[in-house]
């Protein structure tokens, strides 16, 4: 008896559970985007889907402080199970339980409005991640300076180069101690020196235990920030475990191929 | 789940802040009045419609100028709220495709700022009437009652537009059509007692916004109390049309971003 009482505490905290996700999309129903194409099709009984599994049966758990990287090549389903786990897209079947709040890096800052001054976008920004304006009121200086824009605050986004939004866009997102940070291809614009510094605020998140889930094509920046791997293949999880052997495994069957 | 909607809400009201803000912001800016458009553009609508109204066709109402003001208060508020309302889901989907948001706050934004609108047009209202010295009653202190009215059954069909349009963009063709008709469908510029047909005539007040237009205007111009008819044909159907709303946006919201 004392012995499962002792196994419970000592197990680790589980803040993402996914469990038997599979996600299916009708290809015909989404290009069936007129009232009258959609008579004429029901009418004809032309209306047939044909279904698509962008995934199928995945199940994993992460546990509270780990880095997760999510490989596998393009339409392997990495952007679907990312949508599923920030809560944008039901699962079909199957369920994705998470426990804390999701700080998603917006890619390349799709929730500034263009019209609005980098100051202004960054109280909506703040919104959107649900932090009140006195949080950001507050973490307003070092956002600033994160993102080495201080003089070009009271300028509308629209004019910012997409180096600069996604500096600002990291900045925001990375502000105050999310449970869960999801890094979805950011990376890969900005120059090598704000790349590294963001590497860097991510580890420092870490240390202070926010879960990542890290996606990137680039095998070398998964293996430097993350301790496991989820390798997916056509919507199916090929493996999931630590991250030295996945990459090598992973790298190996792409020999070929570029994937740095 | 009733709690946590409540719980969900409370964490995004900052949001809803922003949102309207943005909006506020957006629609002024670049323009050297700023504010006092709001005031300015029902002035000026209301001087093109009394000019024609009063020498074209010739309706023998007292103070027309301020009866066709109280109609296009309400109107305007109507036809531009719900079109904003129907695009609210539509122009948020780069945001909705990646940060989870309740989706509903984008289309109340959109409501509430064009709320604010009404009361800038009241106070134009309140000009017009000192200007041509048309008698101020107290029951003008009521008027916010079919002003809330208004709301609440724009709210309901904003909510029925956002969620129907994403997936039928028809929708927001067809209805900019329906605005023009439903103009004269109720007597926005047009006395009620010009209609001879006694069946028309019963189907004009059948529609809900005759009767709000009939409280608004026995408060504001003719000290009068509406009677119980116009009451509740006023405000069964906005409950309706806002129960109705909420269960179509509810149903459909899980969807959007199938057809985003």
């Amino acid at each position: 008896m004392e012995n499962i009482m002792d196994n419970s505490t000592n197990k680790k905290d589980i803040i993402i559970e996914v469990n038997n996700v599979s996600r299916c999309f009708n290809l015909a129903r989404e290009r069936v985007d007129s009232l009258k194409e959609y008579f004429v099709r029901k009418v004809k009984g032309n209306l047939h889907f044909e279904e698509f599994w962008a995934l199928k049966d995945v199940s994993f758990t992460v546990e509270r402080g780990d880095a997760v990287g999510l490989i596998g090549l393009n339409g392997s389903g990495k952007s679907t199970m990312l949508k599923v786990i920030a809560g944008v897209l039901k699962p079909t079947e199957g369920s994705a339980r998470v426990s804390g709040d999701v700080a998603p890096l917006i890619e390349l800052g799709a929730g500034f409005d263009p019209d609005l001054t980098a100051r202004e976008n960054i109280f909506l920004n703040g919104a959107l991640l649900g932090h009140p304006r006195s949080v950001m009121q507050e973490a307003y200086d070092s956002i600033v300076e994160f993102a080495e824009l201080r003089e070009f605050m009271d300028v509308p986004v629209k004019n910012f180069s997409s180096g600069m939004n996604s500096r600002l866009a990291f900045s925001i997102a990375t502000i105050g101690k999310p449970d869960i940070l999801i890094v979805d291809e950011v990376l890969a614009v900005g120059d090598s020196k704000f790349q590294e510094k963001c590497i860097n605020r991510i580890e420092e998140m870490m240390a202070k235990g926010t879960t990542v889930l890290f996606v990137s094509h680039s095998i070398r920046q998964v293996e430097m920030v993350c301790n496991k791997v989820v390798w997916l293949e056509h919507g199916h999880l090929k493996k999931y475990g630590e991250t030295k052997e996945i990459c090598e495994e992973y790298k190996s069957l792409y020999k070929g191929m570029d994937i740095r | 789940m009733f709690q946590s909607t409540i719980a969900n809400f409370r964490k995004f009201k900052p949001l809803l802040y922003e949102l309207v803000s943005r909006d506020i912001k957006n629609k002024y800016r670049r323009s050297v009045l700023g504010v006092l458009w709001t005031i300015l553009n029902p002035l000026l609508m209301m001087t093109i419609l009394s000019i024609v109204f009063s020498n074209i066709f010739r309706f023998e109402v007292q103070y027309y100028p301020v009866y066709i003001l109280c109609g296009q208060v309400l109107y305007n508020f109507f036809s531009d709220s719900t079109q904003a309302a129907m695009n609210s889901i539509i122009y948020s989907a780069p945001l909705l495709k990646k940060v989870y948001v309740p989706k509903y706050m984008f289309t109340l934004s959109r409501i509430m700022s064009c709320s604010i609108n009404i009361f800038a047009a009241f106070a134009a209202l309140l000009i017009v009437m000192v200007v041509m010295r048309v008698p101020l009653h107290f029951t003008m202190f009521l008027s916010i009652i079919p002003i809330l009215i208004m709301i609440v059954f724009a709210l309901g069909t904003g909510f029925i537009l956002a969620a129907v349009s994403v997936k039928y963009r028809d929708i927001v063709h067809l209805y900019s059509v329906f605005l023009t008709g439903f103009i004269y469908l109720a007597p926005v510029i047009y006395p009620l007692s010009i209609i001879s047909n006694p069946t028309l005539q019963f189907i004009i007040k059948l529609n809900p916004v005759t009767n709000m237009l009939a409280m608004f205007r026995g408060f504001v111009i003719y000290n009068t109390m509406p009677d119980l008819f116009t009451v509740l044909m006023a405000v069964i159907p906005s409950i309706v049309i806002l129960a109705l709303g909420l269960w179509v946006f509810y149903r459909k919201q899980d969807e959007f971003i199938l057809f985003l």
